[in-house]
């Protein structure tokens, strides 16, 4: 009987584990639907940037106030981390507190007061994080796609980390020994009186019920992570790693084109001669779906934590376009969960559901023409997130195989094919301009 | 003045070759106000006798709007086409002062053959001056408040923030301010990304007034800026603004053949 709890734990735990592991492989085969891209050069600058940019927060604090909350919940995040380590094994283990004996109450008194000083900034700047969004109503929060479940997702994640957070100083503050005997109860000493009439058995069962909400939260919180934006915390990581190291300007050339133009432009060629027999199904030119994406692409979406900076520096979308690059991101996410579930629903071949990314559905041709090429959302991004070369992409698409470019552009392309302007000049022309005064 | 304007096919055909290939650009070559800062910057070359050559008639548009428009095919139709001219003629450097132009030259064309060296025409001028073959000591405006406008596709695309500031810092009698949204943070002027040729979508104002409203809050008698199609749209959002009368937009080129009185 006196191992129930033990195994309620390994129970909860290896289940946690389990669907975690789980939605780890949802994310795994879906990112590997898009096209291979290699980023597997210059090994060493791209460590630098995971270092600087994910771990380091680099691009965070461009905007100070945000950039300096968030790098206290990062840290807290992340150092509070070494306490699960002790309630794991003390849950699995049956003991209490089994780091204490072991490290003496000096430094572990040290270390759970730096938890707690932590743990009470957390719980501060997600206060703060709240009235940014309900209260202040900052802009970026607030645009139209932010409403429903992103909006009520970004609320969720501050209430688990307030609950959370509160119920480790909660916990520890109800802990007897720890407080009688002023290990590291730094915040929790003042939380203590509290529950000052309540007798010794009635401590014992707060403190019992805070750690078993606590860490049954972490757990429901690691599983809630897919079901969220909140998954930047893991793949902010991967995806800095792997971001774009070329010049922003720099867009890629499609080598498919290059064939074709190469062959048209060869003196040699034998322009009635037949395609060679194997060379299958004509390439698709750009994108319309998750599946032309490339990995990175679509890696980049579910890095996406709807942060909106890349919004609120975007030119169209500050002068009141249907255009928002984190829209770009949310969609294409949302489109490549849809194709997950359908694949999974098929027996692991995708059933043709008359949808695309492009289209009605999701990204409309309207947002994709509205975009200046300006990269400030991508310069923008604390995780180097490239909303851009997807709106790229799609206008291939639109061009190359709807021929379904605003009219203007028709124009302007037919006269670079005619006179290699795109203005109805001259070639011949070309030198007015020295005896111009 | 005349403009000594060298064509790459003549000086060939003398058995000469120039040190470096002004790439002018279709707007540079075309447009009414382009052409104006096609002409300083020749100025400047002369005055600094800088061996330089055009392609003239046998120069083609970059590519640059077909590609970001997304017409692949007639962006590496272009540029294939121009890779060629070019290496006929042994092109190793290029100048340009279309920011378009050097960005898609300098990043796109070397995966299809095209290996050169390439120049923004401010960075160009800064290496005329710190070489000492452009003296600046004399150069001066009058009075002027300049605030400059980060082009895309030499700023973020590239990460050139300096060229231009150093040349507007050397001229005298000017004071340069920045924007609130600089540099890194600067904000488009509404052209790139093929906009410049088609009708904005439906939205509550134009780019370009927006930057433009971002100019104004210096108080400048002159915005400056390095890129033909900014100098378009900034120029119609001062129009916009009925300000004509007391701001001037002008490329940085402009700025210092003026100050050197040329």
């Amino acid at each position: 009987m006196q191992y129930i709890p033990n195994l309620i734990f390994a129970l909860l735990l290896v289940a946690g584990v389990y669907f975690f592991v789980g939605n780890v492989k949802r994310i795994i085969r879906n990112i590997k639907l898009g096209k291979d891209v290699d980023r597997s050069d210059q090994k060493s600058e791209r460590w630098a940037n995971m270092a600087r940019i994910a771990l380091g927060q680099s691009k965070m604090v461009r905007r100070p106030v945000s950039g300096l909350l968030h790098i206290i919940v990062y840290a807290g995040f992340i150092i509070i981390n070494v306490e699960v380590l002790e309630i794991i094994l003390d849950g699995l283990l049956g003991t209490h507190r089994l780091f204490l004996p072991i490290l003496g109450n000096g430094f572990y008194g040290f270390l759970i007061g730096t938890f707690e000083v932590l743990a009470l900034l957390v719980l501060v700047a997600v206060i703060v994080f709240w009235i940014r969004r309900n209260v202040i109503k900052i802009k970026r929060f607030l645009n139209k796609e932010m409403t429903g479940w992103p909006k009520n997702d970004g609320n969720f994640i501050l209430y688990f980390e307030m609950v959370l957070m509160s119920l480790f100083l909660i916990m520890n503050a109800t802990d007897a020994h720890l407080q009688a005997a002023g290990i590291g109860n730094i915040v929790s000493q003042f939380i203590a009186p509290l529950f000052s009439g309540i007798s010794p058995e009635g401590l014992h069962t707060i403190e019992r019920v805070s750690w078993w909400i606590h860490i049954t939260g972490i757990l429901v919180f690691l599983n809630y992570l897919y079901y969220s934006k909140h998954l930047h915390i893991l793949l902010a990581f991967p995806n800095t790693f792997y971001a774009n190291l070329k010049a922003k300007g720099q867009f890629s050339n499609n080598k498919n084109v290059t064939k074709e133009v190469q062959l048209m432009m060869d003196p040699n060629a034998d322009p009635y001669a037949a395609p060679a027999e194997d060379e299958g199904e004509p390439e698709k030119f750009g994108a319309s779906d998750v599946t032309d994406l490339n990995w990175v692409q679509l890696m980049n979406a579910y890095t996406c934590t709807e942060c909106g900076r890349c919004t609120s520096v975007c030119p169209a979308n500050l002068t009141g376009k249907e255009l928002s690059p984190r829209a770009i991101m949310m969609k294409t996410r949302d489109r490549l969960q849809e194709v997950g579930k359908n694949i999974e629903a098929n027996n692991g071949t995708f059933q043709d559901d008359g949808k695309q990314l492009l289209g009605d559905d999701y990204i409309t041709q309207e947002e994709i023409w509205a975009c200046t090429s300006c990269n400030a959302c991508v310069e923008e991004c604390p995780v180097n997130i490239d909303p851009l070369s997807i709106i790229m992409d799609m206008r291939q698409y639109l061009v190359m195989e709807q021929s379904a470019a605003p009219q203007e552009l028709n124009a302007m392309m037919q006269n670079v094919e005619n006179n290699g302007a795109p203005w109805p000049y001259s070639q011949m022309d070309r030198l007015n301009w020295v005896n111009e005064e | 003045m005349s403009l000594i304007v060298p064509v790459i096919a003549d000086l060939f055909a003398q058995g000469k070759e120039p040190d470096i290939l002004f790439w002018v650009g279709s707007a540079g070559s075309f447009d009414d106000r382009a052409k104006k800062i096609t002409r300083a910057f020749v100025k400047i070359l002369n005055k600094a006798n800088v061996n330089f050559a055009v392609l003239g008639t046998e120069e083609s548009s970059s590519g640059d709007a077909a590609k970001r428009a997304g017409n692949e095919f007639l962006f590496q139709m272009q540029a294939i086409t121009n890779i060629e001219v070019m290496n006929m003629y042994n092109v190793k450097k290029i100048v340009t002062a279309c920011p378009h132009s050097f960005n898609t030259i300098k990043n796109e064309y070397p995966e299809l053959g095209g290996n050169y060296e390439v120049f923004h025409h401010t960075q160009f001028i800064q290496q005329l001056v710190e070489n000492g073959e452009l003296d600046l000591s004399n150069a001066k405006l009058d009075a002027a408040t300049i605030t400059f406008h980060d082009p895309c596709y030499l700023g973020r695309a590239n990460n050139e923030y300096d060229a231009p500031r150093f040349l507007l810092k050397a001229l005298g009698g000017t004071n340069l301010v920045e924007m609130k949204r600089s540099k890194k943070d600067s904000l488009c002027c509404g052209a790139g990304g093929a906009q410049m040729f088609k009708e904005p979508e439906k939205g509550t104002m134009d780019v370009n007034d927006l930057r433009t409203q971002d100019a104004l809050e210096t108080n400048p008698n002159v915005i400056a800026t390095g890129c033909p199609f900014c100098n378009t749209m900034l120029t119609d959002g001062i129009k916009n603004k009925k300000k004509e009368a007391e701001v001037q937009v002008k490329d940085v080129a402009e700025l210092v053949a003026e100050a050197l009185g040329l």
